[in-house]
C-alpha cells in the first residue's frame, strides 16, 4: 500500500510545502485558531476534521488568501505568503457551493483562471480539454452550470481550481451536497485525479469516513486548536485523547485509576463491584493516576459462557442495533454502565444467537483498547 | 382556484379602475377633434400634427432626452460604485457618513434638493443650464441606482468574487468578469429607473435650469397651470405609450428568461 | 489604491453635491434679505474674515417663520393633510394588497406589474389627467349629473378634496407594494390555525392578518407620508388658494418673493419636522431586515 512507503512526515530531512507556524487568528475578541503549528508536504491528501466551528474554513480560506493571521505565520515552499494576496497565490480553491461562474459556459469556467496567467490561446485550449477528459466532462463543456446536474458541476468545480496545476489545491467539504452512493464514487475519483496530478490536497470534511478514505493523514480538530495529526490508521488505533478516540468511530470509555501490574500492564480499577481491567501501555503511569481506557466495541467479544481472558464481566443485553454487516450490542452492566460491543454478521439474523434480556460475558484482551490520560 | 370573495374581487376591480380611467380619458381625448377636452366632438390627431410643429416642445423634449440619458448614466456608474462600497467595502472611516448620504436624498423633498442644489450653482458661479440639470439629476438618481443595486449584490455569492481571485484575476477583473456581467439586470434596471426618474422630474429641474434649458416637465407644468389642453393630452399619450411599451417589453424578456432557466434546469436533472 | 478611488468618487461626489449644498442652505437660513445679487447678507469676504462673518449671521428668519402666522399654518397643515391622506391610502390599499396575495398564483406577476406601471408614467401627467376629471365641467361632475345624484356641479378642483385625491392616486402604489409584499410572506396556514381554534374570519384577519402585516403598513404608510409632507406638484395643480403646503410656500418664498433666507429657514424646519419620521422608517426597516435574517 501507498501509505507505507509514502510518508514524508517521518523523514526530518523532507521540507514541507506549507508550514504553519504558530498561527492564531481572531475575529473581533473571539479566537478562531490559537497557536496552530502544522507542517503538510507535497503529494499528501490531508484532510481536516473536526465539528462545526471549529476553525477548518478558516484555515483553508487563510491558506487561499482570503484571512490573514492575526499573529504567526504560514510558508509555502518555504516563503512566507502573509503579504501575497490570493490572485498571486499558486494555491486554488474548490469551494463548498462550487461558485461556478453562473454566466459562463463550462469551457469558459475551466479556462478562467488559465486566461487570467496569459497563457497562450493553444496551451490553454489544450489544458481545458485535458482537465475536461480528466473529470469526464466533453460531453456537457458548451452548457452553462444551471443546465448540468450537481455531480457534473461538483466536477466542474474541480476541474477548474486543478486546471491552473496548483502546486497546492484546498476543497472545503468538496462532496458534502453529494449522496451517499456518488460521494463514495466521487471520493475514489478524487484520489486517482490527486495521484495522477500529483498535487497536494487539503479537504475539509465532516464525515470521518470520508476522511479515513482519502487521506494520507488526518488532523482532528476542536475549538481552534489540533487535537491529533496522524495517519488514518494511528488516528483509529492509537488515538492520543479521549476526544479525538471518540470523535472518530464509536468508543467505550472506562475511567478510573491505575496501577502499575508490570511488564507494562497496569490495572485498572473504574468500577465498584468490578474486578479492575488489565490493559497494556506504553506511557508509564503513576500509581492511583486518573486515566481512561478507551476501546473499540469491536474489540470486545461476546459470548454465553464466562470465557477464559483477563478481562471478562458479565451482564444483559439492553439493545441491539442492527447495522447489516454488523450488530452492535449495548450492555448493561450490575452496575448500570454500559459498554457497546460489536460483531459481524456472518449468520443470517434468525440464527443469531443473543437477543433482549440474554445475559452475556463481555471479554477483551490487554492490548485492545489504549490508555488514556486526558 | 376560488380564494377570493366579492370582496376581493371589488377591491381589484374598483382599485385598478382607480388607477387606469384617468390614464384611460387622458388618452381617448387626445385624439378629440375639439379644444374642449371635456366635450368629445369625434376623432381626431390633429393635435398630435400641431404638437409636431412646436418647437418650443420639441426643443424642451430633446433637452429632456439630453439630460436624462447623461444623467442616468453617470448616476448608474456612480450608483453602483456607492452600492459595491456599501455591501462590499468593509470598514472605512467615514462609513457613516456616506451611507447617510446614499440614503437621505431618497426621502428628502424635491424642493430642499433643488434649492439646495440651485444655491451651491449659484454660489460656484456656474451658468445654470443643461449641465447643472444633469449634476442635479446624477446626484439624487444615483441614490436610487445603488438602492436597486446593492439589493442585489447582497444576494450575490460572494464566493463568486473570490473564486475568481483566487483563480488569479485581479481585484477589477473580478468585479468586470464576474460582478458586473450577473448584476448586469439590476445594474441595467438601475439606469432606467434614473432615467425615468430624470424624464419625469419638475421640482428639481425648475430650480437648477435657467433659461438656456428648459425641460419637458417644466414646459408642461408651465402649460398645464393654464388649464387642460389637447396637445398636453396627445404629448402626455406619446410618453405612456413608450413608457407602456417598455415596461411590457421588460417583462416579457424577464418572464421568458425565467422560462428558460427553468426549462434548462429541468433538462440537466432529466439528463444526469 | 483601487479600493481608494472606488469609495473616493462617490464620496466625494456626494460631498460636493449633497452635503455642502446643504451647509450653504443652512447657512443663507440664518443671514439676511437684501437687494443684490445674490439677493442674502453677509456675503463671505476674504478682507475682513471668518470672524465678522460669522459675526452677521442670526436666527432672524427663524423668529421670523414663528411671528407670521402664515407659516406655521402651512406646516400644521401640511402635516394635517400628510396624516389624512396617509390614512385614506392605507384604507384604500390594503383591500387591493389583500386581494392580490388572494388571487390566482398565475395572474400575480401582472397585477404587479399594473400596480408598478404608473410608477413609471409621468407623474405630472398623472396629476394633470385628474385636472380634467375635476373640473367644473368635467368627466365626474358629467358623471354625476347624468346619473342624477347632483343637480348642479360640484367644486372639486382646487380644493383640499382634490389634493387628498391626487396625493392618494400618486402615493397608491407605494402604499400597496410593501403590504403586498408583507402579507405575500404570511404562511395561509397561520389563518387556518387560527380558524381552527375557534375564530370566526372576521377576527382571524384581526388578530392574525394585520398583526403580521405589520411591517408592511408601518414601511407604506412612511412611503407616503414622507413625500407627501414636502409635496409641491400636486397641491399647486389640484389645490386652490386655500390649500396650504410647506412645499409650496417654500417655492414661492423663493421664486415669487425671492426672499431666499427665509425659503432657506422655511426648508431647514422642514427637514427638522422630517428627521422624526425618516429615523422611525428606518427603525422600523431595520428591524424587518433582521427579522428576515
Ligand atoms: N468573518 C468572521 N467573523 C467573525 N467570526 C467568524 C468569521 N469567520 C468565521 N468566524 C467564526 O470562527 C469560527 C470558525 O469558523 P469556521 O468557518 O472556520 O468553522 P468550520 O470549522 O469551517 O465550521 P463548519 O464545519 O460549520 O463549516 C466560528 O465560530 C465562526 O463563527
Ligand atoms: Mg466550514
Amino acid at each position: 500500500m501507498q501509505t507505507e512507503v509514502f510518508a514524508p512526515w517521518d523523514d526530518p530531512d523532507q521540507k514541507p510545502l506549507i508550514r504553519f507556524k504558530s498561527v492564531k487568528k481572531q475575529f473581533g475578541d473571539f479566537t478562531a485558531i490559537q497557536d496552530l503549528s502544522l507542517d503538510i508536504f507535497e503529494k499528501e491528501f490531508f484532510a481536516l476534521l473536526g465539528p462545526s466551528g471549529c476553525g477548518k474554513t478558516t484555515m483553508m480560506r487563510m491558506l487561499a488568501g482570503f484571512e490573514t493571521p492575526t499573529s504567526g505565520s504560514i510558508e509555502l515552499a518555504g516563503q512566507d505568503i502573509g503579504s501575497v494576496p490570493p490572485n498571486k497565490r499558486s494555491v486554488n480553491m474548490m469551494f463548498q457551493s462550487y461558485a461556478l461562474f453562473p454566466h459562463l459556459s463550462i469551457w469558459e469556467n475551466i479556462a478562467f483562471g488559465l486566461k487570467r496567467s496569459k497563457m497562450p490561446k493553444g496551451e490553454i485550449e489544450a489544458r481545458v480539454e485535458e482537465m475536461l477528459r480528466l473529470t469526464r466532462l466533453e460531453k456537457f463543456k458548451a452548457r452553462k452550470p444551471h443546465q448540468i446536474s450537481g455531480g457534473q458541476r461538483q466536477r466542474v468545480a474541480l476541474a477548474r481550481s486543478l486546471a491552473k496545476a496548483p502546486k497546492l489545491l484546498l476543497l472545503d467539504e468538496p462532496l458534502a451536497a453529494l449522496d451517499k452512493k456518488l460521494r463514495q464514487d466521487t471520493q475514489f475519483e478524487l484520489m486517482d485525479i490527486q495521484e495522477k496530478t500529483g498535487t497536494t490536497f487539503v479537504i475539509v470534511t465532516h464525515d470521518q469516513e470520508e476522511a479515513m478514505t482519502v487521506a494520507s493523514r488526518v488532523a482532528v480538530m476542536d475549538e481552534g486548536r489540533l487535537m491529533q495529526v496522524s495517519t488514518p490508521a494511528t488516528i483509529y488505533e492509537a488515538p492520543n485523547s479521549v476526544y479525538v478516540a471518540d470523535f472518530i468511530g464509536e468508543v467505550n470509555i472506562l475511567s478510573g485509576h491505575a496501577k502499575p501490574a508490570g511488564d507494562g500492564l497496569y490495572a485498572v480499577t473504574w468500577a465498584d463491584g468490578q474486578p479492575p481491567v488489565i490493559a497494556a501501555s506504553n506511557t508509564p503511569y503513576s500509581d492511583g493516576q486518573q486515566v481512561h481506557l478507551a476501546i473499540r466495541p469491536e474489540k470486545v467479544a461476546i459470548s454465553e459462557a464466562k470465557p477464559d481472558a483477563e478481562n471478562a464481566v458479565e451482564g444483559k443485553v439492553l439493545d441491539i442495533a442492527y447495522l447489516g454487516n454488523l450488530s452492535t450490542y449495548h450492555i448493561a452492566l450490575a452496575g448500570g454502565q454500559i459498554i457497546k460491543a460489536q460483531t459481524a454478521n456472518t449468520q443470517r439474523i434468525s440464527r443469531r444467537s443473543f437477543t433482549w434480556e440474554d445475559t452475556v460475558w463481555l471479554s477483551w484482551t490487554p492490548t485492545a483498547g489504549v490508555l488514556l490520560d486526558q | 382556484m376560488t380564494r377570493l370573495s366579492w370582496f376581493n374581487v371589488v377591491s381589484l376591480t374598483v382599485g385598478f379602475a382607480f388607477l387606469y380611467i384617468p390614464i384611460l380619458i387622458l388618452v381617448i381625448y387626445s385624439f378629440n377633434e375639439s379644444k374642449l377636452v371635456t366635450v368629445w366632438a369625434g376623432f381626431s390627431t390633429k393635435w398630435y400634427a400641431e404638437l409636431m410643429q412646436n418647437e418650443a416642445f420639441l426643443n424642451a423634449a430633446w433637452v429632456t432626452v439630453k439630460v436624462a440619458v447623461f444623467s442616468s448614466t453617470i448616476a448608474t456608474v456612480l450608483g453602483t460604485m456607492a452600492a459595491y462600497v456599501l455591501v462590499r467595502g468593509g470598514r472605512f472611516t467615514g462609513r457613516t457618513v456616506f451611507s447617510g448620504m446614499v440614503y437621505a436624498p431618497l426621502v428628502m423633498p424635491e424642493v430642499i434638493t433643488g434649492l439646495s442644489l440651485l444655491l451651491l450653482f449659484i454660489g460656484l458661479n456656474l451658468d445654470r443650464g443643461v449641465l447643472t440639470i444633469v449634476l442635479a439629476h446624477a446626484t439624487f438618481s444615483m441614490c436610487y441606482v445603488s438602492v436597486v443595486v446593492s439589493a442585489r449584490l447582497m444576494t450575490f455569492d460572494r464566493a463568486l468574487e473570490e473564486a475568481a481571485l483566487d483563480l488569479g484575476a485581479s481585484p477589477f477583473e473580478a468585479f468586470r468578469l464576474v460582478t458586473l456581467p450577473i448584476i448586469a439586470p439590476s445594474v441595467i434596471a438601475g439606469w432606467l429607473l434614473a432615467f425615468s426618474l430624470s424624464l419625469d422630474d419638475l421640482v428639481i429641474a425648475s430650480f437648477t435650469s435657467g433659461p438656456s434649458a428648459t425641460t419637458l416637465p417644466i414646459k408642461i407644468f408651465s402649460a398645464v397651470r393654464l388649464g387642460v389642453s389637447p396637445e398636453i393630452n396627445a404629448l402626455s399619450t406619446i410618453m405612456i405609450a413608450i413608457v407602456t411599451l417598455g415596461v411590457i417589453t421588460a417583462s416579457l424578456i424577464t418572464k421568458r428568461n425565467a422560462v428558460r432557466q427553468q426549462r434548462d434546469q429541468q433538462l440537466a436533472e432529466r439528463t444526469s | 489604491m483601487r479600493r481608494f478611488i472606488l469609495i473616493a468618487v462617490p464620496y466625494i461626489w456626494l460631498l460636493a453635491l449633497f452635503l455642502v449644498p446643504f451647509l450653504i442652505v443652512f447657512k443663507i437660513a440664518l443671514s439676511d434679505t437684501a437687494l443684490a445679487r445674490p439677493p442674502y447678507l453677509p456675503q463671505f469676504d476674504w478682507a475682513t474674515g471668518l470672524g465678522a462673518f460669522l459675526a452677521e449671521l442670526d436666527f432672524e428668519n427663524f423668529v421670523f417663520l414663528t411671528s407670521d402666522a402664515l407659516y406655521w399654518k402651512a406646516y400644521l397643515s401640511s402635516l394635517q393633510i400628510a396624516v389624512i391622506a396617509t390614512l385614506i391610502t392605507l384604507l384604500v390599499g390594503y383591500p387591493i394588497a389583500y386581494a392580490m396575495t388572494r388571487a390566482p398564483e398565475a395572474w400575480r406577476p401582472t397585477l404587479m406589474m399594473l400596480i408598478i406601471l404608473p410608477f413609471w408614467t409621468s407623474f405630472l401627467i398623472r396629476i394633470y389627467a385628474w385636472m380634467g376629471i375635476l373640473s367644473q365641467e368635467g368627466f365626474l361632475n358629467q358623471f354625476l349629473l347624468w346619473t342624477g345624484v347632483i343637480s348642479a356641479p360640484l367644486t372639486i378642483l382646487n380644493t383640499n378634496v382634490a389634493v387628498y385625491i391626487g396625493i392618494v392616486y400618486t402615493y397608491l402604489p407605494f402604499m400597496i407594494l410593501p403590504i403586498y409584499a408583507a402579507l405575500d410572506r404570511l404562511d395561509g396556514s397561520l389563518i387556518e390555525a387560527a380558524e381552527d381554534l375557534g375564530c370566526s374570519r372576521l377576527s382571524a384577519f384581526w388578530l392574525v392578518t394585520i398583526p403580521l402585516s405589520k411591517n408592511g403598513i408601518v414601511a407604506g404608510s412612511f412611503l407616503v407620508f414622507i413625500p407627501t409632507l414636502g409635496e409641491f406638484v400636486i397641491p399647486s395643480l389640484l389645490g386652490g388658494s386655500g390649500t396650504l403646503m410647506i412645499g409650496k410656500v417654500l417655492w414661492e418664498e423663493f421664486f415669487s418673493n425671492r426672499d431666499w433666507p427665509v425659503a432657506a429657514a422655511v426648508a431647514v424646519v422642514l427637514l427638522v419636522i422630517l428627521i422624526v419620521p425618516i429615523v422611525l422608517f428606518q427603525r422600523n426597516q431595520q428591524k424587518q431586515a433582521e427579522a428576515e435574517a
